[in-house]
């Protein structure tokens, strides 16, 4: 198969090559072809400097955090707290009380249904989402929306996949006590006008919760200056190890909020009569956390930060574009989504050929891309289709990965005689 | 690519292309869904059974080329035929596609359905190969919808 390399027309924003050297998995190969890995919606690779810091973290400093008297614990401890710090700068949060880990982006969206829902929202009472979300940002809301008699509403978005964004100004009412979408949708690539939906959301009195799963590897930003009362991230997705996410929260809403769990560490006095919680973060922190986990974001944050968020997000939306344009010139293939606004995604589907077909073809030729619902049925039938095939970038992918997956398509409809 | 082509061979294109009793059935009197919630495919199988004999068989559903092919050329295949046999047939694909044959297993046997051994070399696509033929298993047996969990097997929804 020929490859045509003309992926150097790309601007030196960022030396490529040498990120590519800080992680060894994109140097293997599948099925005899260097791994050409696009689904870093799904997960990204991690780099070396993450993988160091968990080994020598797990040498040099496995206690348990909070509780130790002696020295492995005070280290775990205050590196614990430093990658709290980091989260912290990270998101332009005010007090590093406002940073609690959790599993993910997932767990955080249940935490806030769950503790601020369970006690703040009531029969009658609305929850507005955007027909983009990811399962994760709807399931939570229906079974808080079971539970406490409240109703989903649903923001339309139109055959671009760009949220309707007068639509979603009126169904914000007096009723609306929660509004909960994703930044950028990891369906479609779609940036939502975020600032624009809190200030609309916070004049109804409704407070906001951001999933910025998607958007926190892609676009630099800062909670104070959206003013969302909530922001939830998942580390996997920025380069940090599975099982470990973040949910921020404005300290005055962490305080009124009851508990989550129950257990170790969230508590300040126990007795068999009653207990007191320990205030923010630790409130939401019951048991033994990921501290591994945590630690280990933290450098991958300041990872990220080595390049500066800015060049990152330069960098990837050129090759954003320089994707569109090479997959739209392939004959037969019709892009799923094509917001204004774009990070991270590339949906599309090729002919009538079913995406699972096309990924598994593509897989032959070691790309690995995500074919299916995106765990986002519900954009999947807006949009028309049972599914898509999707490539999404990091800041490691380059140009010429972009040909080998045009080319690679092209292989695939000969494949399907299409 | 000799793997792609066993997978997609012109058969099994041909059958997703052009699926065969791929309607509804006015006269069935058995029928199921099976689903795979992780990848979306659906599939409804409908039955006329009479006298332990499926006497006619359609379907209808959404699903990849794989999971379609397969759905087409298994109500061609079993049309006619006894439920028992139907059921053997079934055993014998299930062991084709997932290649863990016994030692006298007989693809010849299996006839045009053979086309699918292709699929042993892609596990994660045997799910879509047997979507329809647990679906079949399950409309023999009842009237009850299926639904993968993930791990191969599937298991009547209540």
């Amino acid at each position: 198969m020929a490859t045509k390399h003309s992926g150097s027309a790309l601007s030196n924003s960022l030396d490529v090559e040498r990120v590519r050297r800080d992680f060894p998995a994109l140097a293997q190969k599948v099925h005899g072809h260097p791994l050409v890995y696009l689904d870093n919606a799904a997960t990204t690779q991690k780099p070396l400097a993450v993988l160091d810091r968990i080994r020598t973290s797990y040498i040099e400093e496995c206690a348990n955090i909070h509780r130790g008297v002696y020295q492995l614990s005070e280290r775990a401890t205050a590196s614990h707290e430093a990658a709290r710090e980091k989260v912290r700068q990270f998101l332009g949060a005010e007090l590093t009380s406002e940073i609690v880990f959790v599993r993910g982006a997932t767990e955080g969206i249940n935490l806030v249904a769950q503790s601020y829902g369970r006690s703040q929202i009531g029969e009658g009472d609305e929850i507005l989402i955007t027909a983009m979300e990811h399962h994760s940002n709807i399931v939570p809301w229906q079974m808080l929306c079971q539970e406490r008699g409240a109703r989903l509403k649903v923001a339309p978005m139109d055959d671009n996949g760009d949220l309707i964004y007068s639509e979603y100004e009126k169904l914000l009412g007096p009723k609306t006590k929660m509004v909960a979408f994703s930044y950028v949708s990891n369906a479609l690539g779609t940036v939502n006008p975020a600032k624009a939906m809190i200030e609309a959301a916070h004049r109804h009195g409704a407070v906001v919760l951001v999933d910025a799963a998607q958007a926190v590897p892609h676009c630099e930003l800062d909670v104070r200056d959206l003013d969302c009362d909530f922001l939830v991230f998942s580390g996997h997705k920025i380069y940090g190890p599975t099982g470990i996410g973040v949910l921020y929260g404005k300290q005055r809403l962490f305080e009124t909020m009851p508990p989550w769990q129950g257990g170790g560490d969230m508590i300040m006095t126990v007795t068999f009569e009653k207990t007191t919680y320990a205030p923010p973060p630790a409130k939401f922190e019951a048991g033994t956390p990921d501290i591994n986990g945590a630690i280990a974001l933290g450098e991958a944050i300041d990872y990220v930060q080595s390049f500066g968020l800015p060049a990152i997000e330069r960098y990837e939306s050129e090759l954003l574009r320089y994707a569109e344009s090479a997959l739209t010139k392939l004959p037969g293939l019709r892009l799923i989504g094509t917001p204004k606004q774009r990070a991270g995604a590339v949906s599309f589907m090729l002919g009538d050929i079913h995406p699972h077909d096309v990924g598994t073809i593509l897989d032959r030729y070691g790309v690995a891309i995500r074919a299916g619902h995106h765990c986002a049925q519900p954009a999947m039938k807006r949009m028309g289709v049972p599914g898509t095939a999707r490539a999404s970038f990091a800041f490691y992918n380059k140009p010429e990965e972009i040909d080998t997956l045009v080319a690679c398509l092209a292989e695939t409809q000969k494949v399907f005689r299409s | 690519m000799n793997e792609l082509d066993d997978l997609y061979q012109e058969v099994i294109l041909d059958h997703q292309r052009n699926p065969r009793n791929f309607a509804k059935l006015p006269t069935a009197n058995h029928q199921a869904e099976g689903a795979n919630p992780l990848c979306g495919d659906h599939v409804t199988v409908y039955l006329d059974v009479k006298d332990g004999v499926i006497r006619d068989i359609s379907f209808q559903g959404e699903g990849c080329a794989i999971a379609k092919a397969s759905a087409s050329m298994m109500t061609s295949v079993v049309k006619g035929k006894s439920l028992a046999d139907a059921s053997v047939t079934f055993k014998n694909f299930h062991q084709m596609i997932t290649g863990g044959q016994d030692p006298c297993f007989d693809l010849e046997a299996l006839g045009k359905l053979a086309a699918f051994s292709g699929v042993s070399a892609f596990p994660v696509r045997v799910k879509c190969a047997s979507l329809a033929w647990h679906t079949l298993n399950a409309a023999m047996r009842e009237n009850a919808p299926v639904t993968d969990l993930g791990d191969g097997s599937k298991k009547p929804v209540k």
